[in-house]
């Protein structure tokens, strides 16, 4: 029978410890230290550097590391033979080292030094030891760390973190014996291995042989969420003085549990970068002059008052927090009379919210992050997850190792196939037939959970009918994957449950993105996978805010809390609270509004922290259409290209700048805190919107902090009315939380849908391919995707030195088959185009991409790649078809096709 | 490169425990373990390939270089040893030009040491790709290495 505790003795004292404990993690916790240095609590021990020598009674001298705790045994730690064979080790350990310690970042935290005062190491015996001479070249190839293989001493822990824990083995010992070393694939330098940059070995390494470059210990920390992705990560940001200098992951976060990826931990450069905006800038004769506060928010003011109603647009900023998404569509609707209120979910998860909402009544992600690690089975069909949302591929990575089955579906063989069970590469923009196919066969073969069918959920038998025309021969067709592999992922995600879906851009940006956002929660519904742990539709959301701008009716068509403008009893509500009258017709979307300038409707544009002249499809008619505008207010960190074009740039303040909270993929409403004081004379964004609308005569935005608007949202808002800034001082909440004291809701849809019936609804479809097909002019499709090392259109990645050095430039990914007809060497400059437009860019070929198939991601505004992309819209979530366009490449002498 | 490697590959399931004798292989085939080869290898097995580097470093059998169309081994084995096997490694540098561990630049010729051929009895000796050549003497070696003239010139 296994025992849950076990008491033992340590030097003479009882220690109560947990059954699979080691020894050595008996003592530490029982208080009593045994000199270590290869073993990290998050890691398998290794036992390589020998300190941790015991005595077990009656066994003799073993390492506390590696031996498991057992009832009753009698341990020692001292004895004048462990103290011989510890001292050895330890010596041999000084004796491979480059004892530098005053000038040596680790100097204080350094396990030899700690370690070797314990022994008690002579100084006649440290200097016959000491290695004087650092004698192999330090690795500086990474921006953001060093690798000193001189103070190394092999313990190992970095290989482990990135074995283990982080799953990129991008480094493993080399050579042998007195060679060894730690090192990358052919010994090259870290730069150019597979290494993320993660910098969680850098965290672990217990020397100084893993270094931040121009490490500065920070004066203070203070406690807050990252800024790039969704994930939501919390963090701890260092201060000296006014300059952010350090980021670490925040252990007792729930979201990441101490993880960050590469932008988290390094990416704050942009915070204090000497070119952010540090005061308004007005156009005077044709240039961006520096202004006065007063003189900029008095022209804004005075200009948006001769507009009204249609005529004006607002662009709000997923990177902007509730509170300010809150203002912003605030003044959109009730200062300036229009709901033509948009953001950059429309380009992303416009389809999530379309589509989710009718089938399963939220347009959310239905389970929460941790859960990922209890899947039996992961579907990750449309995600580049390891790249686009790090810390939730890591789990995935981690849930894989402990026995998840993952079934990767993506064009492209992502960094995640590497772990997958099943990867199924179908063409761009064939989904609904691939999970059409797979839904196929698991109603073929009877592998439907047809007890949650009929209990839970509609329209089973319509939706049954149109598999009809997913016949094996049709699907492998359009999707290219062979049937066989269809059966196999269907039977996989049927029978292993609990399973959960994720996708993201991938499913949602195309013209059918609605119809894709169906088939997964179709796919997840038919096998019982919702409503239940570890299970779900989990759509995974791009920036740090974008479900918190779209839960703040940062729409079109909705008000706070996904309440519908067209609803008289819901509008009504709010023009009681707002005191106005507000329009009831839906405004226009996203791209919507690019058209509308175009016909001179909308003359007015106020864009809050958004790069559309790089990141909307066909871009190029975007700067176009920004050019024609009457008047263009961008409100922004950076002179973005956008920012570039406006009458009036406003400067505003970072994430590390202001109060109030993010809301993460998994609908957490976190904290962010300020850090620093607003740099130069920049604004938080609250404070620009509330003081455009007081000049502009307004009442109802004379708000002291973010979390006095925090409780005009809570009485509006259903889904976010028991969240308070003091329940969510320690952890955030999930929505829905309906009152004070609600837990707040990790699994949505337990017991009833959030539709009207209570049930969930399956939904009939039918394949459609994509808007722009690839004809004898454009003989590829062009797909787009992301790197890890950058964000969106590059704002803030390109603003931290150190991002390009690991990813400096676009490159096309090029099949070897398809540059071997077309003739294009690898790093290549070639020229592609498409019916909108033309950009030069190298060529790296990988096999990564299928025959036929080309991609880029769109961080580089130099290589714009959205000018090529096709603003062809899905008809219900109009979103632009970016993961789909037809190009043609060309060698740069060649003559124009 | 892409098919030879592609054809030593078919005859393997692709699990982790073949890595050595696909290693052997491949080097067979080149001479070496070329880079693009363990990439491909540690794709195959599912690996990743700083773990196949990891293992083709640990031992001494597996080369990164390319090697000369004639791999010279100068045994060093005990019985090699006491005949003067340092006097036959220094005559084959200078014969050969080279230093241990290199390839001449013509590609002709690799040299490396070993620690015993197993042929005592013919000591000292060196081993010219399968072929052992029995008790060297300066001579011996300019002969064995087609260096003649250029050693008397």
């Amino acid at each position: 029978m296994v025992q849950d505790k076990i008491t033992l003795t340590i030097d003479h004292t009882e220690v109560v410890a947990d059954s699979g404990a080691t020894i050595l993690e008996a003592a530490l916790a029982g208080g009593i230290y045994i000199p270590h240095l290869c073993y990290h609590p998050d890691l398998e021990p290794a036992g390589v550097c020998r300190l941790c020598m015991v005595e077990i009674e009656g066994r003799g001298l073993t390492i506390a590391c590696r031996a498991p705790v057992a009832e009753g045994l009698v341990v020692r730690t001292e004895s004048p033979e462990i103290d011989k064979v510890r001292r050895v080790a330890m010596e041999l350990l000084i004796a491979n080292h480059h004892v530098d310690c005053l000038a040596c970042g680790q100097d204080g935290n350094c396990a030899i030094q700690k370690t070797s005062a314990y022994i008690g190491i002579s100084e006649e015996r440290l200097d016959a030891l000491r290695k004087r001479e650092a004698s192999s070249p330090i690795d500086t190839s990474n921006p953001f760390f060093d690798r000193d293989p001189n103070k190394c001493v092999l313990c190992g822990i970095c290989i482990r973190t990135c074995v283990e824990l982080q799953r990129v083995s991008a480094i493993d010992f080399a050579f042998r014996g007195p060679e060894t070393i730690v090192g990358t694939f052919a010994n090259r330098p870290l730069a150019e291995s597979r290494c993320e940059s993660c910098g969680e070995c850098v965290v672990r390494c217990p020397v100084g042989a893993l270094l931040p470059k121009k490490f500065q210990q920070p004066a203070r920390e203070v406690r807050t969420v990252c800024t790039y992705c969704g994930v939501g990560c919390g963090l701890y940001l260092g201060v000296r003085g006014d300059t952010v200098v350090s980021a670490r992951g925040d252990d007792d976060s729930p979201v990441n549990k101490g993880s960050l990826c590469v932008k988290g931990r390094f990416g704050f450069k942009f915070i204090n970068h000497p070119d952010r905006l540090t005061a308004p800038l007005i156009r005077k004769d044709g240039t961006l002059t520096e202004a006065t506060w007063d003189e900029a928010l008095q022209l804004v003011a005075d200009k948006l008052s001769t507009y009204h109603g249609d005529q004006f647009a607002t662009l709000s900023s997923a990177k902007c927090t509730n509170e300010e998404n809150y203002l912003i569509q605030k003044f959109t609707r009730a200062v300036m009379g229009t709901n033509n209120i948009d953001h950059c979910a429309r380009l992303c998860h416009a389809p999530t919210v379309a589509g989710l909402v009718q089938s399963l009544g939220s347009g959310a992600m239905t389970n929460s992050i941790n859960e990922v690690m209890g899947a039996a089975c992961i579907l990750a069909v449309g995600t580049n997850t390891t790249a686009a949302h790090p810390v939730i591929g890591l789990q995935m990575k981690k849930a894989v190792a402990r026995g998840t089955k993952l079934i990767v579906a993506n064009p492209k063989e992502i960094d995640l196939c590497r772990f997958a069970h099943l990867f199924l590469q179908h063409r761009p923009g064939s989904d609904v037939a691939l999970l059409m196919g797979i839904m196929r066969v698991i109603v073929d073969e009877g592998l439907f959970d047809k007890a949650f069918i009929d209990e839970r959920c509609e329209n089973f038998e319509a939706f049954k009918a149109s598999l009809d025309d997913f016949d094996p021969q049709f699907v492998s067709q359009t999707t290219g994957v062979p049937w066989e592999k269809i059966q196999q992922a269907a039977r996989l995600y049927a029978t292993e449950k609990p399973a959960s879906l994720f996708y993201a851009m991938g499913i949602t940006q195309h013209t059918h993105g609605t119809d894709n956002v169906l088939a997964t929660s179709n796919l997840a519904l038919l096998t019982g996978n919702v409503g239940k742990p570890s299970t779900g539709v989990n759509p995974l959301r791009g920036q740090n805010n974008v479900q918190g701008a779209c839960d703040m009716g940062a729409l079109p068509n909705v008000y706070p809390g996904y309440q519908r403008v067209d609803n008289d009893e819901i509008r009504a509500k709010f023009e009681k609270a707002w005191a106005c009258s507000l329009p009831a017709g839906a405004g226009v979307t996203h791209v919507e509004i690019f058209d509308d300038i175009e016909r001179k409707t909308i003359k007015a544009l106020y864009i809050v922290g958004e790069n559309p002249a790089v990141s909307e499809a066909n871009s190029s008619h975007v700067v176009d259409a920004l050019k024609t505008l009457e008047f263009l207010v961008v409100q922004d960190i950076f002179l973005s290209e956008t920012a570039e074009l406006a009458h009036v740039v406003l400067p505003a303040a970072s994430f590390a700048e202001k109060n109030g909270t993010f809301t993460n993929t998994e609908r957490r409403v976190q904290r962010v805190r300020q850090v620093i004081q607003p740099v130069g004379q920049s604004r938080p964004d609250w404070r620009i919107t509330c003081q455009i609308a007081q000049e502009m005569g307004k009442s109802g935005f004379d708000f002291a902090s973010p979390e006095d608007i925090q409780d005009e949202i809570r009485s509006l808002t259903p889904s976010y009315q028991g969240i308070t800034y003091d329940r969510i001082e320690q952890e955030g909440l999930q929505w829905p939380c309906p009152s004070a004291d609600h837990g707040g809701t990790a699994i949505l849809h337990t017991e009833r849908f959030a539709t009207k019936s209570g049930k969930a609804s399956f939904v009939p479809l039918t394949y459609r391919p994509s808007a722009e097909v690839p004809d004898k002019q454009y003989p590829f499709i062009l797909t787009t995707d992301r790197s890890i090392f950058h964000f969106h259109t590059g704002t803030m990645t390109r603003n931290v030195q150190g991002m390009d050095v690991l990813n400096g430039q676009e490159l096309l990914d090029i099949n070897p088959a398809d540059a071997l007809s077309l003739e294009i060497d690898n790093g290549a400059t070639v020229e592609v185009s498409s019916r909108r437009g033309r950009v030069s860019v190298r060529a790296h070929i990988t096999e990564a991409c299928l025959p036929g198939v080309v991609s880029m991601t769109f961080h580089f505004s130099e290589t714009p790649t959205n000018v090529l992309t096709n603003s062809a819209l899905d008809p219900v979530a109009k979103i632009p078809e970016t993961k789909v366009c037809a190009v043609q490449i060309e060698k740069p002498d060649s003559p124009a096709g | 490169m892409e098919e030879r490697l592609s054809s030593i590959l078919s005859s393997y399931e692709g699990k982790r425990e073949e890595l050595i004798p696909i290693l052997q292989q491949i080097q067979g085939e080149f001479g070496y373990l070329p880079e693009q080869a363990m990439l491909e290898i540690a794709r195959f097995a599912r690996v990743p390939e700083s773990s196949v580097y990891a293992i083709a470093t640990f031992y001494t059998q597996f080369r990164f270089t390319p090697i000369g169309k004639k791999h010279v081994m100068v045994c060093r084995g005990t019985a090699c040893y006491v005949r003067g096997a340092s006097r036959v490694l220094e005559t084959v540098e200078e014969l050969l030009g080279i230093k241990e561990g290199e390839t001449t630049e013509d590609m002709e010729y690799s040299l490396e040491t070993v620690a015993c051929i197993g042929a005592c009895g013919l000591s000292p000796c060196i081993m010219i790709n399968k072929k052992v050549e029995a008790k060297m003497t300066r001579k011996r070696l300019t002969d064995v290495l087609g260096k003649g003239e250029a050693a008397e010139a």
